[in-house]
C-alpha cells in the first residue's frame, strides 16, 4: 500500500507539487475578486443599508413613542383637570340647587303661613261680626219675646 | 504488492494518481482544476442566482446569502478586529466558501460516475497543492495586511513581548502554511480515503456513517482554515499598546 503514496516519485504520488500551485493561488485569488463584486460587496452594502435603515426606524419610533407619552401624561392632566372643574360645577350646582330649594321652600312655607294668618283673621272677624250680629239678633228677639209676654199679660 | 481485487466500480481505490495536461513544460493536476472549476462555477451560481434582485425584504436565495455574509463578517470581525475586518472580509470569507463548497463537493457529488483516463475527480482541497495555494496565500495576505497597515513596524512584532521571541515568530511564519495545508489537505484526503475504504470493504450502509462524519470534519475544516486565516491577519494587524 505504501507504493500508492509515492513519495518523491517522479510522475504522481500524493505530494506531487507542480504548476497546479501558482495556477489555483491565481484562480482562488481573481474568485476573491469575483466574489467581491458580485457577492460581498452588493450583499454588504445591501445589509448595512438595511441595519441603518433599522436604526433609524427605531430612533424615530422611539422618538415617537417618547411624544406619545408626553401627550399621554398631557392629556391625563388635562383629564384629571377636567374632571376636578366638573366636580366642583355639580358641587356647586347641587349647592344652587339646594340653596333654591331651601328658599323657595321657605318662601312658600312663609306664604302660606301667612295666608293661613289672613284666613284665620278672617274667619274670626266674621265670626265675631256673625257671633256679634246674632247677639243683636238674639237680644233683639229676647226684647220682642219680653215685649210680646209683657203685651199678652 | 498483491494486486488488489478490484471489482466494483464505485470503490476503486486510486491514491496519488493524476489526470496530467501539459501546459508548455509546465505539468499541471486536470482533475483538481476540474473540480474546483465545478465548486467556482457552482459558487457564481449561487451567488449570481441570489444577488439578481437585492431587496431591502430579503426572498429566497437572498435569504441564504445574507445568513452567509453576516457568519463570515462575524468570522472576521471577531478575530480582525472592528478596523481592519472590512478589508479582509472578501478574501476571508472566498477561503471559506471555497473550502466549503470543495470540501461538501467532494464528499456529495458523486464523482466517480464519470471517468478520467487517469487519476479521479473528487474535493479539490485533497490534493496537496490547492491547500499549500491557499496556505500560501493566506501567508501574503497576513504579511501584505501587516506591512500595509504599519509599514517597518510590523517587525516589532517579532520582538514581542521580549527579543529571545525572533526565532520562535520566524519559526513560526514557516509553520503557519505547513500546519494550515496540512490539517486540511489531511482532513479532506483522510476522509476520503475511509469513505473508500469502507465502500471497498463493504459497499453498502457501512460507510453512512463515515460519510457524516466526513460532512462534518470538512465543514469544522474549512471553519478552522477561514478563522485560522483572520486569526493570522488579525495578528499581524493589532496594534500592541505599550
Amino acid at each position: 500500500m505504501t507504493s500508492w503514496l509515492l513519495l518523491g516519485a517522479t510522475e504522481g504520488g500524493l505530494f506531487d507539487l507542480d504548476a497546479t500551485l501558482p495556477l489555483m493561488a491565481v484562480q482562488v485569488v481573481l474568485l476573491t475578486f469575483i466574489l467581491n463584486a458580485l457577492f460581498f460587496r452588493p450583499v454588504g452594502r445591501v445589509v448595512e443599508e438595511r441595519e441603518g435603515y433599522i436604526t433609524t426606524s427605531r430612533a424615530e419610533a422611539k422618538q415617537k413613542l417618547a411624544q406619545v407619552e408626553r401627550l399621554e401624561a398631557d392629556l391625563a392632566a388635562q383629564l384629571k383637570e377636567a374632571r376636578l372643574a366638573t366636580q366642583k360645577l355639580i358641587q356647586d350646582a347641587e349647592q344652587d340647587c339646594d340653596r333654591l330649594y331651601r328658599d323657595a321652600l321657605a318662601a312658600a312655607t312663609a306664604d302660606a303661613n301667612a295666608s293661613r294668618e289672613q284666613a284665620r283673621r278672617e274667619i274670626d272677624a266674621e265670626r265675631e261680626s256673625a257671633f256679634k250680629q246674632l247677639q243683636g239678633d238674639a237680644e233683639k228677639l229676647g226684647d220682642l219675646i219680653v215685649d210680646r209676654l209683657l203685651a199678652a199679660k | 504488492m498483491v494486486p488488489l481485487p478490484l471489482a466494483l466500480p464505485f470503490a476503486e481505490l486510486e491514491v496519488g494518481q493524476h489526470l496530467y495536461w501539459q501546459l508548455g513544460n509546465l505539468k499541471i493536476h486536470g482533475q483538481v482544476f476540474l473540480s474546483s472549476w465545478v465548486v467556482i462555477g457552482a459558487l457564481l451560481a449561487l451567488v449570481v442566482v441570489g444577488t439578481r434582485k437585492l431587496e431591502r425584504d430579503p426572498r429566497g436565495v437572498q435569504n441564504l446569502l445574507e445568513f452567509l455574509w453576516d457568519y463570515i463578517r462575524d468570522m472576521a470581525r471577531e478575530q480582525i478586529g472592528e478596523k481592519a475586518y472590512r478589508d479582509w472580509l472578501p478574501f476571508i470569507g472566498t477561503l471559506f466558501l471555497f473550502i466549503f463548497v470543495s470540501n461538501w463537493g467532494g464528499a456529495l457529488v458523486p464523482w466517480k460516475l464519470i471517468h478520467l483516463p487517469s487519476g479521479e475527480l473528487g474535493a479539490p482541497t485533497a490534493d496537496i497543492n490547492t491547500t499549500v495555494a491557499l496556505a500560501l496565500l493566506v501567508s501574503l495576505a497576513y504579511f501584505y495586511a501587516g506591512l500595509s497597515r504599519k509599514g517597518f513596524r510590523y517587525f516589532e512584532y517579532y520582538v514581542e513581548p521580549t527579543p529571545i521571541m525572533v526565532p520562535f515568530k520566524i519559526v513560526e511564519d514557516f509553520t503557519k502554511p505547513l500546519s494550515l495545508s496540512f490539517r486540511l489537505f489531511g482532513n479532506i484526503l483522510a476522509d476520503e480515503l475511509v469513505v473508500a475504504v469502507l465502500a471497498f470493504l463493504v459497499p453498502l450502509v457501512v460507510p453512512l456513517p463515515a460519510m457524516f462524519l466526513g460532512l462534518f470534519t470538512s465543514a469544522i475544516q474549512a471553519l478552522i482554515f477561514a478563522t485560522l486565516a483572520a486569526y493570522y491577519i488579525g495578528e499581524a494587524v493589532h496594534e500592541s499598546h505599550h
